[in-house]
């Protein structure tokens, strides 16, 4: 009995350890990034690459994924506000829920499941495969010129990405609003406009800046330290992904709490 | 110069290497043997601080290399890695002039271009080369862009990492010869790990051969067929039998 509960112990104290352990490598990755951010040498190209790869080409998952989420949610909203004779509430509601929420979470989500699977799975094979080692032999840091453009990129396009899902949400729950519930367009547009202030805004975009830096930087290290064969590349990149999507929900919840509990 | 003291190296509980002496002098060809897993490939890494020994001191041409500036070290050197380790995002050109385009030794995009063709040249490999991708070309093309790649900004010091792995004998025998041609040209320091003994004849002038995590023999090439040493002698000739235990 006395070995079963110690053996217990040994293992739950081994989890706790090795989770501490790896959560400190993960901040000292990140404080090693973000103090490199901006001392030279800077690679504008490889930049300009992961802006394209993270932000544009985000834009078409992510305005789907918040038109179709507005507009659910204007139903939504119309349905439950309805049983509290509130069914005039819709376009505040879901102004509010995806400016403050939706957006910026289904951004950082969606992101981790198309860049930061895309980054770790491309610098896990370039260790693999030994181009990593071939870059230090080149006097280039693969710091500066894998991981810095990338997260760079991340933490310019996620508020860009951000403005556009809360654009595209907001327009969905107009189009079911004002198409099928029978909301008059001008009123739904003032109504929006009116009821959003400066602090939703900017926690939007403050979020998505945080989001992209999460998972650009996710699939930056679990990348570079991925292990060996397509075993190694496979590992990586799922950890990453999940790594990415818990840190980002943890980060939406202090974000939350920062700014609107104060 | 390269001198070796003392160099061990362990991953978990596997012991790499455990005590490496090994001297590599100026302007020499020097290849290093060894059964697989026997820490070879760590031992060049090492000098390039890809990795880090846990115990002993590297020095190349009486420089410690753990206090060397890393940069200007690092452009002492060459490598072609055992795969080519070439970069698929970018095409050869672009390969080959890496080093030329970034740094202390950046030339106009231009120049870099030039001299990453003139390299490819070298190699046997034409202009019409340059703007492939890697993965457009055949393995032995790779080895040779690699081979052009490690040559490129004419280091004093190059590393060859099984040159000749995954070609077929033909390939082998091109690359062997090529390596050496650019060794006796260019009048390097070469150091090349390898378990194909055509390389070793063809490349070398010293031989090394590193077993259980030491040197075991090292002589010139003249005396590795009469090294008096049973591990050497039955990796030379590929017999089963013998002290270098074998997995059946």
């Amino acid at each position: 009995m006395i070995t079963l509960v110690t053996s217990t112990i040994r293992t739950l104290g081994r989890l706790v350890i090795n989770s501490l352990a790896s959560l400190g490598r993960v901040a000292l990755f990140a404080v090693s990034t973000i103090s490199h951010i901006f001392r030279p040498p800077f690679y504008p190209r490889e930049f300009l690459s992961a802006l394209m790869n993270v932000g544009y080409l985000s834009i078409p998952v992510v305005g789907l994924t918040a038109i179709f989420t507005g507009a659910a949610l204007a139903l939504q909203i119309y349905s439950g506000g309805s049983r509290f004779n509130a069914p005039e509430v819709v376009p505040q509601i879901v102004a509010i829920g995806m400016v403050r929420e939706l957006g910026p979470v289904l951004v950082g989500l969606m992101i981790a499941a198309r860049v930061t699977s895309s980054i770790a799975a491309e610098l896990a094979t370039m260790k693999v495969t030994e181009q990593i080692d071939a870059l230090v032999t080149l006097s280039t840091a693969p710091l500066k010129y894998l991981v810095l453009p990338r997260v760079f990129a991340g933490i310019l396009a996620g508020p860009i990405l951000v403005g556009v899902a809360d654009s595209i949400g907001v327009f969905g729950g107009f189009i079911v609003a004002t198409q099928t519930l029978g909301f008059n367009s001008a009123t739904y547009i003032l109504n929006t406009v009116n009821f959003l202030n400066g602090a939703d805004i900017i926690s939007s975009l403050v979020k998505g800046a945080a989001f992209g830096f999460i998972a650009t930087l996710m699939g930056c290290y679990f990348g570079l330290n991925a292990g060996r064969g397509a075993h190694g590349v496979g590992a990586a990149t799922k950890s990453s992904v999940q790594a990415a999507a818990i840190l980002i929900l943890a980060a939406n919840f202090l974000l939350t709490a920062v700014f609107f509990t104060a | 110069m390269i001198e070796f003291e003392n160099i061990g190296k362990s991953f978990g509980s596997n012991h790499v290497l455990r005590s490496v002496n090994l001297t590599v002098e100026r302007g020499q060809s020097i290849v290093i043997i060894g059964g697989s897993g026997t820490g070879k490939s760590v031992l060049i890494k090492t000098v390039l601080g890809l990795i880090t020994p846990d115990t002993g001191k590297i020095f190349v041409d009486g420089q410690d290399v753990a206090k060397a500036k890393h940069d200007d070290f690092l452009s002492r050197f060459g490598m072609l890695f055992q795969g080519g380790a070439l970069f698929d995002s970018m095409p050869v050109w672009q390969n080959v002039a890496f080093r030329l385009q970034r740094g202390h030794l950046k030339r106009p995009k231009a120049e870099a271009r030039e001299i990453a063709i003139e390299k490819l040249r070298r190699v046997g490999l034409g202009p019409e080369v340059a703007n492939r991708l890697p993965a457009e070309l055949s393995g032995g093309m790779q080895k040779r862009v690699g081979l052009a790649r490690a040559i490129a900004t004419n280091p004093e010091i190059i590393f060859f990492d099984e040159p000749t792995t995954g070609l077929d004998p033909i390939m082998s025998s091109v690359i062997n010869d090529l390596i050496r041609e650019i060794v006796v040209e260019m009048g390097v320091t070469a150091m090349t790990i390898t378990h194909d003994m055509t390389s070793v004849e063809t490349i070398a002038d010293k031989v090394a051969m590193l077993h259980d995590g030491a040197i075991q023999w090292c002589g010139m090439l003249n005396d590795l067929s009469h090294s008096g040493d049973p591990h050497v002698d039955q990796f030379v000739n590929g017999r089963a039998d013998g002290p270098i235990e074998t997995l059946r």
